[in-house]
């Protein structure tokens, strides 16, 4: 039991780091008072710069700074679009997956003739999985031993820094200038303006934090998570980390908690599969999938706690003139 | 910033230059994979009208596209957006669906016909008026809650079609097929018309539903009460409140129709062309009419044009795939991609530049 346990959290962990990077770089973007619908595409964008270049490079380090990279430059992108020439940030955003499904796919296949797929990815092409000290010494010690061994220790880097980001964000937007100026473009951008700060460039800077999360997100999936790009491989969960920031009313501690939340409803998806459970007979792995969806919709419907977006969500900021 | 343009400038020629825009930046794709961008659309055109089958597949996918890009253009007029119209065609789907399993053995096709489609009108505007209700009365999102309902929609046709509908033994997650009579005729007689032959390609009589359709929502939305209480309220909440607009009752009943016309977009690909209840019907439909609406100005017309567009770039792309094995039908999503950035997102960038150009042209109403 305390066995299975573990295994469901460890890959509780490991199921919850995407979703985490992705939605505190939807935190970044949002609290600046850009919506962005646009996460999937640049997870996606990500995962296969990573890939490719991973494949091609033959180093993972090389493959996180293209996805890092790629998925900057959609990410200034949305920006040009929203920011500077003031259009819809929602459509915008829809671009930018439209963009990202299709061009992978397209330079998958162009590239590597392997049905969209790039070439699978040796051990030195990857993040391996990180030994934490002890790790080997605690494995036999019970209860303490799992917990250290299984489930803190043996996981890629970019597990470690997605949890790290999580604190990091916290006191970047809550204690530094950067993330009270941050805070204020998407809350008040006139008063910004007002104090002499460029609301464009400030928001420049948050859609670019967003791109460097969502591309190490995507170097996890590709890189660390499998050992390749396959199309369409973020599979809904640029969605998922929306709703979970959602579901965090914007906050990066509890965007953790929500992130961890829908990956054990993942991890508990797959491991239910085919289960047959005493009374309600075989598992409803698809309610269990939907439920992340369906949460958030009870959430923002307002039926637990309104959620509050930042004020300036989705409205260009027009300078008086 | 915004002057005002002339209606030909507006309607015409900006989408025009945002089209253009947009298979320039396509063109320097399909270069850069290291083919020949001429060659490729010479294909996509070949493909699309050169000869009777092609056209015919066009037009059936443009028959989805329309549905969608209406579904989309409705909720534009009043300030929506409707990204939810691929989950609400799914949901559609199974109106369709369920109204030819039930009734193909007893019923002739135009009696079931009619069913169907109001079934999977009823369906997809259904999956349509939570978000909506939540929208108005809650003050959630309507944009994330549609996606949501995207998400609900495929979870619970996947249970719906390996639980229930799947026929005992069978291994693919697909209902019966239905029988003759739940199955729409063919457009034979309307092709020969024009001259061609209409071969495989699956058009049927939904097709001519689209065009109803398109001169449904244009009388809805330019000559009745409701489709002015909509652009009034899309235009100004305010105003439309000030003037005893009830932004509720438009806000759902927008999306019940919007939701509606998404929904009998599955007649297509349900009662006419694989004639059962299948995994991801809808197939991208719902997001493409996004792209059709945004190049289409939310104008019926402009949705037609531009659902024929689409449904040449889906037909021509299969065929260019298959000559150009390099370029996939990825290519398709890619334009549809450029098409929405260069319509939507960035809008307001040819516009200032069109506006400079054409002033020494155009006389200046205001002094």
């Amino acid at each position: 039991m305390f066995d299975a346990a573990i295994l469901i959290l460890d890959s509780t962990v490991r199921l919850s780091t995407p979703l985490l990077l992705v939605c505190l770089a939807g935190l970044y973007s949002e609290r600046a008072g850009v919506i962005d619908i646009g996460l999937e595409g640049k997870l996606l964008a990500g995962a296969f710069a990573a890939a490719a270049a991973a494949a091609v490079f033959g180093s993972p380090w090389i493959g996180l700074a293209a996805a890092v990279g790629v998925s900057i430059a959609l990410a200034l992108l949305h920006g040009l679009a929203c920011i500077t020439f003031r259009g819809n940030q929602i459509v915008s955003g829809v671009a930018i997956n439209f963009l990202a499904a299709g061009l992978t796919a397209l330079l998958g296949q162009a590239w590597f003739s392997q049905g969209g797929r790039t070439p699978a990815l040796g051990p030195e092409q990857r993040f391996g999985e990180l030994s934490l000290p002890l790790a080997q010494t605690l494995a036999d010690v019970p209860v303490l031993g799992g917990i250290w061994s299984e489930l803190i220790s043996g996981h890629s880097i970019l597990v470690y820094l997605a949890f790290a980001m999580a604190p990091i964000t916290w006191w970047t937007l809550g204690r530094t200038r950067f993330g009270l100026r941050l805070r204020a473009v998407g809350e008040n951008p006139a008063a910004v303006d007002t104090a002499g700060i460029s609301v464009a460039r400030m928001r420049y800077l948050a859609v670019a934090c967003c791109g460097a999360l969502c591309g190490a997100a995507g170097a996890y999936l590709s890189t660390a998570q499998s050992a390749g790009f396959i199309k369409d491989m973020s599979a809904g969960k640029g969605f998922i980390a929306l709703a979970a920031l959602i579901f965090a009313k914007w906050r990066p501690i509890p965007a953790m908690f929500a992130c961890l939340l829908f990956g054990f409803l993942d991890a508990a998806a797959i491991r239910l599969q085919g289960v047959s459970l005493p009374v309600i007979g075989s598992a409803p792995v698809e309610l269990i999938q939907a439920l992340p969806y369906l949460l958030t919709v009870v959430l923002l419907a307002g039926f637990i706690g309104a959620a509050r977006p930042p004020r300036a969500g989705g409205v260009p900021y027009v300078k008086e003139r | 910033m915004n002057a005002q343009l002339p209606r030909w400038v507006d309607l015409g020629l900006i989408p025009l230059l945002n089209l253009a825009a947009a298979l320039l930046v396509a063109g320097l794709v399909v270069a850069l994979i290291g083919q020949s961008p001429l060659e490729a659309v010479r294909l996509i055109v070949q493909g699309a009208f050169g000869y009777g089958e092609g056209v015919g597949f066009t037009l059936f996918y443009a028959t989805n596209f329309i549905f969608t890009g209406l579904a989309v253009a409705v909720a534009f007029h009043a300030g929506l957006f409707n990204i939810g119209g691929e989950g609400q065609a799914y949901v559609g789907g199974l109106g369709v669906g369920l109204a030819c399993l039930a009734l193909d053995r007893w019923l002739p096709w135009w009696l079931i016909a009619p069913v169907a489609a109001l079934a999977g009108a009823a369906f997809g505007a259904a999956w349509a008026f939570l978000p909506a209700w939540f929208q108005a009365r809650r003050g959630s999102h309507i944009v994330i809650t549609t996606i949501m309902f995207n998400f609900l929609a495929a979870s619970l046709m996947v249970y719906l079609l390996v639980n229930v509908l799947k026929v005992e033994g069978a291994m693919a997650p697909e209902s019966r097929t239905f029988e003759q009579a739940g199955r729409l005729p063919r457009l034979d007689w309307l092709m020969s018309a024009l001259g061609y032959e209409q071969g495989g390609a699956p058009l049927n009589v939904s097709f001519l539903l689209a065009l109803a359709a398109c001169v449904f929502v244009w009388a809805l939305i330019w000559r009745t009460r409701l489709g002015y209480e909509i652009r009034t309220f899309g235009a100004n909440p305010t105003a439309a409140l000030y003037a005893g607009i009830d932004p509720v009752r438009v806000t759902v009943i927008t999306m019940l129709i919007s939701g509606g016309l998404a929904g009998l977009m599955a007649l297509n690909p349900v009662m006419g062309d694989q004639n059962r209840i299948f995994l991801d019907l809808a197939g991208g439909a719902g997001f493409v009419g996004i792209a059709v609406a945004l190049m289409g100005r939310a104008h019926p017309l402009g949705v037609l044009l531009a659902a024929v567009l689409f449904g040449a770039l889906y037909q021509g792309g299969a065929e260019l795939a298959f000559e150009m094995p390099q370029i996939t039908r990825d290519m398709v999503v890619v334009i549809q991609g450029l098409v929405v950035l260069f319509a939507g997102g960035l809008e307001f960038m040819f516009r200032p530049l069109v506006a400079r150009l054409l002033a020494p042209f155009l006389r200046r109403e205001e002094g």
